[in-house]
């Protein structure tokens, strides 16, 4: 092997650790005044969802497949990382008029 | 005239057809020291019947549903009392709050006499015809009638709650099946 091709390859490494983690992005949706915005949202497998509850009231964000049931405090956030592609419809167990849906893509 | 409003508002809240307040014309308007007062003795009786509820209750989805109640309607009240606060409103008693609290007290003396399933049952769905026509006052009296934007805007708040909780009671009344 040519010993010029080791940095790069080390370079291309180093890079390459750096590049994919930094792809998975964290999407902010809120919940106000009863309201999740966006309320349809795309987002990639490993990317973070943060919902940041504005209200004073205690909201959910529930998967209706199952897949996530994350409580959230009033006026508190909170987080999930998505792990499964497709169409994942949500709402709010106390207020099942809260509804959204994120489009998860491999 | 306010007294035929109030009227029609506890005729609806009897019958739950939110239909009847439709007929009030303009000169009904409720002001908005007794808008608040409403608003509030609404969310005062929900607090009360979660509680008997928190007492009573056989299923926990009744009771978590009634902590639900308590949970909400206390925050909204909260902000309706700092909101009436800082507008320097003082709520004023009137025919609606007085028939709504009537019919709420038969409403708990006659919950009270039942006990087990029998409760959880009538409990859940008076709550489902409660915040249905609590929805109806809403919606089409007491949003159109007030005239301060930010008691409006705290009303559609309390609007979209009560909505909720309308849905949420449907499918706990659903699970008790
Ligand atoms: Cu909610």
């Amino acid at each position: 092997m040519n010993p010029g091709r080791l940095p790069s390859i080390a370079l291309a490494v180093v890079l390459l650790s750096v590049v994919v983690p930094a792809r998975a992005a964290t999407i902010e949706i809120t919940m106000e005044n009863l309201v999740i915005s966006p309320a349809e949202m795309s987002a990639k497998v490993g990317d973070t969802i943060e919902w940041i509850n504005k209200d004073v009231f205690a909201h959910t964000a529930t998967a209706k497949n199952g897949d996530f049931d994350v409580n959230l405090p009033p006026k508190k956030s909170a987080t999930f990382v998505l792990k499964k592609p497709g169409m994942v419809d949500y709402y709010c167990r106390y207020h099942p008029n809260m509804k959204a849906s994120l489009k998860v893509e491999p | 005239m306010f007294i035929r409003w109030s009227a029609a508002i506890a005729a609806a809240v009897l019958l739950s057809s939110p239909a009847l307040l439709q007929g009030a014309s303009a000169a009904d308007k409720p002001t908005d020291p007794q808008i608040a007062h409403i608003a509030y003795t609404a969310g005062v009786i929900d607090i009360n019947a979660a509680k008997q509820a928190l007492k009573k209750a056989k299923s926990k989805d009744v009771k978590a549903f009634a902590e639900d109640m308590v949970r909400d309607h206390e925050a909204v009240n909260q902000q309706a009392l700092a909101l009436v606060k800082k507008l320097n409103i003082t709520p004023e008693d009137n025919d609606t709050s007085r028939a709504l609290s009537k019919q709420a007290s038969d409403k708990l003396a006659e919950l009270e006499k039942l006990s087990g399933a029998a409760f959880d049952k009538a409990y859940v769905a008076n709550e489902v015809a409660y915040h249905k026509a609590v929805n109806g006052a809403l919606e089409t009296q007491l949003i159109p009638s007030a005239s301060n934007a930010e008691l409006k805007s705290l009303l559609q708040t309390g609007l979209k709650i009560f909505q909720g909780h309308e849905q949420h009671a449907e499918h706990v009344a659903a699970e008790l099946k």
